[in-house]
């Protein structure tokens, strides 16, 4: 689509995009560059001499087994979270699409925690089941649990999932509220006349005239995964213990920053870079979108 | 329809109320925490209930700090990520909105050229590109600055793909009423387009706000300085791992400040908040 109405000026459109353009150029395809050319770079151990060594950084990572298990655990992470996430934000907007009194102050009470900052949502979780002080550790252990996610991975494991799907489900109940609001009253009327029950009019008639929003947040998910939870687990667990909890995003930053290592940091960074475009894609093929541009 | 009565309504009122006080709970027993003595806790003592050292515990926190980790009082840090959040929020608004009227209400060569260029940066949040820009901003000299907090994280196209999507809605008629009453581009843009965005300004800074109150590991990185830092980073370096020296009350008087504003926010601009959303991310 193009405007057909427009201004004659040769300099003015050139002098309007400069800002944005500067601010792109210097501070993301700069440095997205330097990524990339890093990547291929092996620095000596004081920095002193860097040599131009192919893909032996990228081949160093494949074998690298730490690299391989951090993998399956983003992804891991990244499916549990979404799915505990989802599920449980569907269950609440299916009843706030109810006509019942209160639905607006319902949506208030369940909106704010999207306003939350993961490393305050990190804080507010590690404090609830700290080992020795927290709240909530004192009746896992009533029950028998001998909790305590400082030293014990899956437990910590657990407790990042856990924080994690906890800030997401007011982003899903919101999309799942459109998303319900969007599918025409007639067609669940005309399931009720055939005799169809409230389950099975979900199942057969809901659940399906909402695959497309279960699918793009299932992307949005996935992404908030990859990249928001840094803050939850580095006030949390701090990748610990052991690499229990270290995601892929969480390893760029510790490689690079704690141990030193550019190259490799900067190789896991391309390699992040590709998997989000690849994701980006996805949503943006499958997804129905409004506008094409 | 037909069942809807009785039961099965209070069982979804039931329901709701249990989704609440599950997405509560964790802020509750932070504002409780905040209230109570700090040796009570560390014994797991704490209490369900408020504790009597409200007024005390939150005027510490915000102008004396924490005696131990980190010495800044949380009011300087609430400023800094005060000021962060507006710089980005307004920045990218004013950036966007110039470059998506060039692009949509003039032919010159590159546009789609250009337009890409912005495009491709949705596509890249900054924890993947993290170490170069540290090193760019620390080559402009722009550690611990507000520039250098603010720059980097105002380099994406979401703000300007909206207002590009928003003006390609808006009638050539208007346009052309303006050329005949003798408007140029500034005059147009100040006089109909910017009053028409309104609405979509506002609900973008909303969003943008949040996002940026909200930022940690970029400011993590690039402050050093204590004055400089933001409260999302304050609060972690006030939990040490010793844990006996984290004074908890101040902790989560802390963490009940850093939720404040943006959770006013959403709750005070809700249609906005919620329309912004649904537009940027779909």
């Amino acid at each position: 689509m193009q405007k057909q109405a427009i201004f004659q000026s040769k300099l003015l459109p050139y002098a309007l995009v400069a800002p944005q353009l500067a601010i792109v150029l210097i501070f993301f395809y700069w440095p997205a560059l330097q990524a990339v050319i890093q990547s291929f770079l092996l620095q000596d151990a004081f920095g002193l001499s860097t040599s131009f060594v192919w893909f032996e950084n990228y081949i160093e990572l494949m074998q690298d087994s730490a690299y391989f298990e951090a993998i399956v655990r983003t992804f891991f992470f990244s499916f549990a979270i979404a799915v505990s996430s989802l599920s449980f934000a569907l269950l609440l907007a299916v009843m706030a699409d109810k006509p019942l009194r209160g639905s607006m102050l319902y949506r208030t009470l369940l909106i704010w925690p999207y306003a939350v900052a993961p490393p305050v949502v990190g804080v507010l979780w590690i404090f609830m089941l700290h080992p020795s002080l927290g709240v909530l550790s004192r009746y896992l252990r009533a029950l028998g649990i001998d909790w305590n996610p400082l030293l014990d991975g899956d437990q910590a494991a657990a407790l990042i999932i856990l924080a994690a799907a906890w800030k997401q489900i007011s982003y899903n109940f919101l999309f799942f509220l459109a998303g319900l609001q969007s599918i025409p009253r007639s067609v669940l009327e005309a399931a009720a006349i055939d005799g169809a029950r409230p389950m099975r009019r979900f199942w057969t008639v809901t659940f399906p005239l909402l695959s497309p929003t279960i699918f793009f947040l299932l992307v949005v998910n996935i992404v908030y995964a990859f990249f928001d939870t840094f803050g939850i687990i580095d006030t949390m667990t701090r990748g610990g213990p052991g690499k229990s909890t270290e995601t892929l995003v969480y390893k760029v930053y510790s490689d690079g920053l704690l141990g030193g290592n550019l190259g490799s940091s900067a190789a896991q960074s391309v390699i992040l870079m590709i998997m989000v475009i690849v994701l980006t894609g996805i949503q943006f093929r499958f997804v129905e979108r409004k506008v094409t541009y | 329809m037909v069942e809807q009565e009785g039961i099965r309504r209070y069982i979804a009122h039931i329901i709701l109320w249990i989704g609440i006080a599950i997405v509560a709970f964790p802020v509750y027993i932070a504002i409780v925490a905040s209230t109570q003595e700090n040796a009570l806790i560390a014994n797991g003592q704490m209490s369900l209930l408020p504790g009597g050292h409200f007024f005390e515990t939150y005027y510490q926190t915000i102008f004396v700090g924490t005696s131990g980790s980190t010495r800044e009082p949380v009011g300087n840090m609430m400023l800094n990520s005060l000021v962060m959040a507006l710089l980005i929020a307004i920045g990218k608004i004013a950036i966007s909105i110039i470059s998506a009227y060039a692009i949509v209400y003039f032919r010159f060569p590159f546009r789609m050229a250009i337009f890409w260029l912005i495009f491709i940066t949705l596509m890249l949040p900054v924890e993947v590109r993290i170490y170069p820009t540290y090193k760019i901003v620390a080559d402009l000299h722009m550690l611990d600055s507000y520039a250098g907090l603010s720059l980097p994280l105002i380099a994406s196209a979401t703000a300007t793909l909206l207002f590009r999507q928003f003006f390609m809605t808006v009638p050539d008629e208007l346009l052309e009423a303006s050329r005949i009453d003798g408007a140029g581009p500034f005059r147009f843009f100040w006089d109909t387009l910017l009053p028409l965005s309104r609405t979509n300004m506002a609900a973008l800074f909303v969003i943008l706000f949040i996002l940026g109150w909200n930022q940690y590991l970029w400011p993590l990185l690039i402050t050093t300085r204590d004055d400089m830092q933001t409260i999302q980073i304050g609060i972690r370096k006030m939990i040490t791992t010793t844990d006996a020296l984290t004074e908890w009350p101040i902790v989560m008087a802390t963490a009940v400040l850093a939720m404040l504003p943006p959770v006013f926010v959403v709750v005070a601009m809700q249609k906005l908040f919620v329309r912004g959303l649904v537009e940027t991310e779909k």
